[in-house]
């Protein structure tokens, strides 16, 4: 299905908002590098325009997110609205992020890994200790075991933000598929070290990451992988970036992305 | 396909309350735990996008996630327990006649949604997110947007593949059909019966629902 507006209708200015083509990555566009231990949570601000580029410090790595509009937190990532606009269980490059305004937070401009879980929620306390045990910081120290429910509190909290904030979460770099019967099965090797996402902000977005093993990890040991984080920048989608011209529906996405900055 | 059909034993003379909901409307409730409250699709294929509370706190509400992850399984029926956000056990399917229900389409359809999907046209064009909105606006009682997560599509048929598609289908529920749930915990539902005209969600003909509240048996019955 498709609508009769498009890119091409708009008037001039909003047209000359919009780059002619994206940029690709290099290393003197890099802003700035830091790396998450596995286990770990971060958050941060991504400005509009610049990119995430997480890479994984080892294989079946998992990082955990969420995502919200920096101008008005109630705009949030919504799972159900990335899946049923791009008709995918899974992102992949070329897909993007949508919040629940109908606006592209962020678009998967490259990645080399070919799947990422939006089904497999989030590991909580209970869940980590029944799977791998309680290791608290007075015995363990800063080897303590961690979960990503009780990571996105921690950074949530920092930006006034807090259980009424966490919703359905992005997996990067895991991959669960669903059979016949609609039952989950987890895939081990979905990443390698080395494998690394572009994650393009299209809009100012405060970033919470946790890097917690996968819920439905079958792996029973507690053994997170780090992941590093390099901001740099792109630049907004081009009028010829494959995010915005691979489906209608992400053509009109990024029309109301863009309108919002005008 | 895992369909499961499971018939109530419950009789409609017994039940202490009945309200029929025209569709494209919002509506808020509150039962008890105990109490089990029975969603009917009187037209058939009509989408009931619903969404839980805790009563007590409505900051713990339903979670598509915890939901699916308690059971493994991404489709709703018999024997599910819905899943707050505090990964507590909310309410329990007793009874279902329609035999499987979507939550990963739980988006509940909005103007802007609608605006990608179908067209910038068609923004004005009435949605189950204006329904929750205006529901909440009306409760009041401190309940916002951010409260406001993704929900339950009753009766929807959104089935995913292996290979990670997704669709919308034609549903496979029907006139009369029926799905039966018992509350964990005092619960606060709101619920929009769906307006969508641009996808097979209500069969292009939105149509009104039921509710029947029954109490709990008396113990030894």
């Amino acid at each position: 299905m498709s609508g009769t507006l498009t890119f091409a209708h708009l008037p001039a200015l909003a047209k000359a908002s919009v780059p002619d083509h994206s940029t690709a990555y290099s290393p003197e566009l890099s802003l700035w590098r830091e790396t998450m231990p596995g286990g770990y949570h971060w958050s941060g601000l991504l400005r509009r325009g610049n990119s995430l580029r997480m890479t994984c410090g080892g294989d079946d790595a998992n990082v955990s997110a969420l995502f919200f509009n920096h101008e008005d937190r109630n705009e949030r990532y919504n799972m159900p609205d990335t899946l049923k606009q791009q008709e995918t269980a899974y992102l992949r490059e070329g897909l993007v992020c949508y919040s629940d305004m109908g606006r592209v937070l962020c678009s998967i401009a490259k990645s080399s890994c070919p799947w990422h879980d939006t089904m497999g929620g989030m590991s909580n306390a209970t869940v980590a200790a029944s799977k791998y045990g309680v290791h608290r910081y007075q015995e363990h120290r800063n080897a303590m075991y961690r979960n990503a429910y009780d990571g996105f509190l921690t950074q949530l909290g920092k930006w006034g933000m807090g259980k009424r904030d966490i919703v359905a979460n992005v997996n990067f770099f895991s991959k669960i598929f669903v059979d016949p019967d609609g039952a989950f099965k987890f895939v081990r090797g979905n990443s390698k070290k080395g494998d690394f996402i572009d994650l393009r902000f299209e809009m100012n977005t405060i970033v919470v990451l946790s890097t917690c093993q996968h819920r439905l990890d079958p792996n029973p040991d507690y053994a997170p992988v780090a992941v590093e984080l390099e901001c740099w920048r792109s630049g907004t989608a081009g009028k010829d970036d494959p995010c915005r011209l691979g489906l209608p529906e992400n053509g009109r996405g990024f029309i109301q992305t863009e309108r919002y900055f005008l | 396909m895992n369909i499961r059909i499971v018939e109530s034993k419950l009789s409609r003379d017994d039940a202490i309350f009945t309200f029929e909901h025209a569709p494209g409307e919002p509506w808020m409730h509150e039962i008890k735990a105990g109490q089990i409250v029975r969603i009917v699709d009187l037209g058939g294929n009509q989408a009931v996008d619903t969404l839980f509370f805790n009563a007590r706190k409505p900051e713990e509400r339903y979670s598509l996630t915890e939901t699916m992850l308690a059971q493994g399984n991404i489709y709703l029926g018999v024997g599910t327990q819905i899943m707050s956000s505090e990964a507590r056990p909310m309410l329990t399917i007793v009874a279902d006649t329609c035999g499987r229900h979507d939550t990963v389409g739980g988006g509940a359809c909005s103007q802007e949604g609608n605006s990608v999907r179908y067209g910038l046209e068609k923004r004005f064009m009435h949605c189950c997110r204006d329904n929750f909105m205006l529901g909440i606006g009306t409760w009041g009682r401190g309940m916002e947007k951010r409260d406001v997560v993704s929900n339950i599509n009753f009766f929807m048929n959104v089935p995913v593949y292996a290979d990670g598609k997704l669709r919308f289908e034609d549903g496979i529920s029907g006139p009369g059909k029926y799905v039966e749930l018992r509350a964990e915990m005092d619960i606060l539902i709101l619920i929009s019966n769906c307006p969508q005209l641009n996808n097979p969600a209500n069969g292009y003909n939105p149509t009104p629902i039921e509710y029947l509240v029954w109490d709990p048996a008396p113990s030894g019955s």
